[in-house]
């Protein structure tokens, strides 16, 4: 039905007629919103005929599409080499109707329900149906970040599906690529600062015909990345699992007939919609919520090199939510007052920032099988034009949009929390989440002797929030990966020229509380049998992007560790002593005990650096981070505080000063927590705390002059000039707040920091024939 | 789907079981649990005024037994404000804005570097109980977390009688 089609549209000039009813798609696209608009329901749905006619063919309509989608992505996943798909599953598929809304979506990497979306939309939008034309057989290919990727590395292959001629809906499959050509090797790169600098980027480009690549795309593709094997690979990948998924689609026609399925892919979206706002009603309750998250971006370090001295300084990102729960169970995200985008890799899309949602909501709200844009149109999301999570520029880089995605999203983790946790309905209280790094990135020559770049996924398995009724899970999940799994040594070994020297729980990593956050893990990983070998480091450091919870801290922040010239070669040799295991406690180094006197170690908070030089025998501490915990820690079970002890997962030092904890340890090394003697102490620590505190408002009054001296470091004052520049609205709020005078302003040029993109931006939508798709108030 | 009052009770110390705490989490949520919460919760307390919404461990907003107004309270009784304020701007806070404060909590190279986030810990000014530890930049406004619409959930969505406010 799909294949070896004649030419349907001109490829030059004419109409299409691709629907078979006379309209163009944008045409149909947007008589669909306009009903969804006037209506209140997606495409005017008040009833859903072929679900209450029929439900069981419905559920049946619904297990076979959805069943066939999750079998392609498990079948088509083992045709990939690389381990973030074939180990880490970063991958997935998805069922559009025609108008590119999301019908349905496989497990998964699910933030793409919304990016492949947005590329439908954008040739809707820019009328590929008459250039390039849009026929049988065709595949685009897209990772775009200007109309709605993630990052670069996560590459698309949509497919459109007909059915006697007529199209009627979209699949696209999506993987997380090892490299994307950027400056810099690993896919999630720090080097470049700007679009220019991300890698290959592909505007939903027709790259196959007849069900079959195109060949100056494939010779094009393959050598602009550094990784061509892995690239060709996931690229089978993508095209398997649509086919797949088409084929699906066309056999449960020919089961159900044309009008059932068309109906079913509407009414499905409207179920979701109406399945959101139900699920609002049962687990939370209306009103604000506010809350606020931060990220460290400390460009200024001499290891951080970069090709433009305007991104040469620290700054901050800020990510304000107020989460407004109505009483009709919808409700708005609204992220006024966030920073403006910078010049580094961390900016992102809407689509990233209001698609990128339903990979968490699935794990809290909505954890159903059930995720489509259903969900979208039950959501108000308010994003202010120009900050990081809208950027109004077209030179922005987004290679690593996650480093505050997952804590710009964090607000909403913590206001859902408090829902949960008002209502009674504790067992789903989640503190918050790691910040799921460092990322091990580098390349170079492997050991294969091959050109290669390396992005370890170790980090799809970071420590958990902590629970109001339990602690968060170690080692465990990334939030943008519902399946988390850190991936087996020995594959790691086999992609990475990098041998395991440890591979441990990270002590004191989860925050603290009655229930901690779960404690990230630790690898030690010496470079081997590479040449001209590189790494850097990608991560928090000076900053904590997630808060504890109601008197519970937030996890321990990164640091890194580097050595080089260590001498191991010959320690190796002569069978001395080497650095083995976690670094347990870097106030007390011990990897350095093992390592010769003159090796050249960096211990610090710098997390982010770029590309650096590493022989063989140089060591690379990869530190996973922990979950941040729930409640005042001084309600900790002393006996939970004693079997953390004795996993090693915290420290003595913190053992007692943070959970007053008196206990001894015994000739075997074993720790016995004093049940008696504990209580005491924490009642003492009652007093100490009200004896160091002032009340808030005295503090207030302290914290207010300092803020009308101007005093704070030079990243704090830089986060707040623009994010004043963006929103008088926050500006007024902070005035009124410290009851400043009137005149008081802060402005970037007062800093002497560079202000590049302070006043002069272009946006994409300025380009000439270029129609953008804005799906969110901006 | 239901649970008993003493699996609630449970819930709340913290000892249900893990059977029933799956069970909790995997099936649909039992509508009846915000009124037995409630009375796990005033079952619990020391003092005698009703719990019209747990805000946290140890916090609360109550009418007061005497004057029928709606305040934020410590389970230890003491009072902070009225239920519409920020509580934290009547507690007693600890701000840890020194290396030498943030070592205290988190080993050297594991705390936030003071320069670009403080830790702001709010207690009780009776009790010592440390209900919220902020972690934001030094200026950042105290965050007024939650201003839940009380009335509209007890009314239109559990289906209880608001409690009477002064």
């Amino acid at each position: 039905m799909n294949t070896m089609h004649s030419n349907k549209t001109m490829g030059g000039s004419g109409f299409a007629d691709l629907l078979g009813n006379g309209q163009t798609l944008k045409q149909y696209r947007d008589a669909i919103i306009a009903r969804t608009k006037d209506t209140g329901y997606y495409n005017g749905l008040e009833k859903l005929e072929l679900r209450d006619s029929d439900p069981i063919g419905y559920e049946k309509l619904f297990s076979k599409l959805r069943g066939g989608v999750v079998h392609a992505r498990e079948t088509a996943k083992k045709i990939a080499a690389s381990p973030i798909v074939e180990q880490e599953g970063e991958l997935c598929f998805t069922l559009y109707n025609a108008a590119g809304d999301c019908v349905l979506t496989s497990t998964g990497i699910i933030i793409h329900v919304g990016t492949m979306g947005a590329a439908i939309k954008y040739m809707i939008e820019n009328d590929w149906e008459r250039n390039p034309g849009i026929n049988p057989g065709d595949m685009f290919t897209t990772n775009d970040c200007a109309i709605g990727n993630v990052h670069p590395c996560d590459i698309a292959t949509i497919v459109p599906i007909f059915w006697e001629g007529r199209l009627i809906g979209w699949v696209g499959g999506v993987t997380h690529v090892i490299d994307t050509g950027a400056v810099t090797p690993g896919s999630m790169s720090t080097g470049q600062v700007q679009r220019f600098g991300d890698g290959y980027m592909i505007t939903c480009r027709k790259t196959g015909i007849n069900d079959e690549p195109l060949r100056d795309w494939l010779h094009e593709s393959q050598r602009s990345v550094r990784t061509p094997k892995y690239w060709i690979l996931d690229e089978r990948t993508r095209i398997a699992g649509c086919h797949m998924i088409r084929d699906l689609v066309e056999e449960v026609i020919r089961a159900d007939g044309i009008e059932a399925y068309e109906k079913f892919i509407f009414e499905v979206i409207e179920e979701g919609r109406r399945g959101l706002m139900n699920r609002i009603k049962a687990m939370t309750l209306p009103g604000k919520y506010r809350k606020v998250s931060f990220v460290d971006v400390p460009y200024k370090h001499p290891d951080v090199q970069v090709s433009s001295a305007f991104a040469k300084l620290d700054s901050i990102m800020h990510s304000p939510c107020e989460m407004t729960i109505r009483n009709d169970g919808s409700w708005k995200l609204d992220f006024e007052g966030a920073s403006r985008w910078g010049w580094h890799t961390f900016n992102a899309h809407q689509v990233a920032f209001t698609s990128g949602i339903w990979v968490m909501m699935c794990q809290t709200l909505v954890p159903t099988q059930r995720i489509n844009d259903g969900a979208f149109f039950a959501t108000d999301f308010r994003l202010p034009k120009g900050t990081w999570c809208n950027p109004d520029d077209r030179r922005t880089g987004h290679a690593y949009a996650w480093h505050f995605l997952v804590s710009g999203w964090a607000a909403l983790w913590r206001g859902l929390g408090q829902a949960y946790f008002s209502r009674g309905y504790l067992e789903e209280v989640n503190a918050g989440n790691a910040n799921t790094s460092n990322w091990l990135q580098g390349g170079g020559i492997n050991q294969d002797g091959e050109i290669h770049a390396v992005n370890s996924f170790e980090a799809s398995s970071c420590g958990t929030g902590a629970c109001a009724v339990k602690d968060g899970l170690n080692h465990a999940a990334a939030i943008w990966n519902p399946e988390g799994d850190m991936g087996d040594i020995e594959i790691w070994e086999m992609a990475e020229p990098l041998l395991y020297l440890g591979r441990n729980v990270k002590t004191n990593s989860g925050g603290y509380g009655k229930y901690r956050g779960g404690c990230g893990f630790e690898t030690l990983r010496m470079v081997w049998n590479a040449q001209d070998w590189t790494m850097f480091f990608m991560g928090n450091g000076f900053m904590n992007s997630d808060w504890g919870m109601m008197g519970g801290y937030p996890s321990a922040t990164g640091y890194r560790f580097e050595a080089h010239k260590t001498g191991l070669k010959e320690r190796i040799a002569i069978g001395d002593s080497l650095p083995l295991g976690g670094d347990f406690d870097p106030t007390h180094p011990d990897y350095e005990r093992h390592l010769d006197a003159t090796a050249r170690v960096k211990r610090d908070k710098q997390c982010i650096t770029t590309e650096d030089c590493y022989d063989n025998y140089d060591l690379y501490l990869n530190y996973l981070r922990g979950g941040p915990g729930f409640g005042d820690p001084i309600d900790r079970d002393p006996k939970a505080v004693e079997a953390d002890l004795n996993q090693k997962f915290l420290l003595p030092e913190y053992a007692r000063k943070v959970y007053g904890a008196v206990f001894t340890q015994d000739d075997d090394g074993k720790f016995v927590v004093d049940l008696d003697k504990t209580k005491a102490r924490r009642a003492e620590i009652r007093k100490e705390r009200l004896a160091r505190a002032v009340p808030t408002r005295q503090w207030m009054k302290e914290e207010r002059e300092r803020i009308v001296n101007k005093h704070a470091a030079t990243q704090v004052k830089h986060m707040f000039a623009t994010s004043f520049g963006l929103s008088e609205k926050f500006t007024k709020e902070f005035k009124d707040f410290w009851s400043l005078p009137a005149d008081w302003t802060l402005t970037e040029e007062e800093l002497d920091v560079p202000t590049y993109g302070s006043k002069h931006r272009m946006d994409l939508s300025l380009l000439p024939d270029v129609k953008t798709v804005v799906q969110v108030e901006e | 789907m239901s649970y008993t009052n003493e699996q609630v009770a449970h819930l709340v110390e913290g000892t249900l079981d893990w059977e029933t705490t799956f069970r909790m989490l995997s099936m649909p949520k039992d509508t009846s649990r915000f009124a037995q919460y409630l009375d796990a919760l005033q079952a619990k307390v020391t003092f005698t005024d009703k719990i019209v919404l747990p805000l946290g461990p140890h916090l609360y907003i109550v009418q007061k037994a005497d004057t029928k107004k709606w305040v934020t309270q410590c389970d230890c009784g003491h009072v902070f404000a009225d239920y519409r304020e920020n509580w934290k701007l009547h507690a007693a806070v600890y701000v840890r804005d020194t290396e030498e404060a943030m070592v205290e909590v988190y080993p050297k190279l594991m705390a936030p570097d003071t320069q670009w986030q403080v830790y702001r810990e709010y207690y009780c000014p009776t009790c010592g109980a440390m209900h919220d530890v902020e972690a934001p930049t030094p200026w950042y406004p105290v965050v007024h977390d939650f201003e839940p619409d009380i009335e509209a959930f007890y009314r239109d969505w559990v289906n209880l009688p608001v409690p009477e406010r002064a």
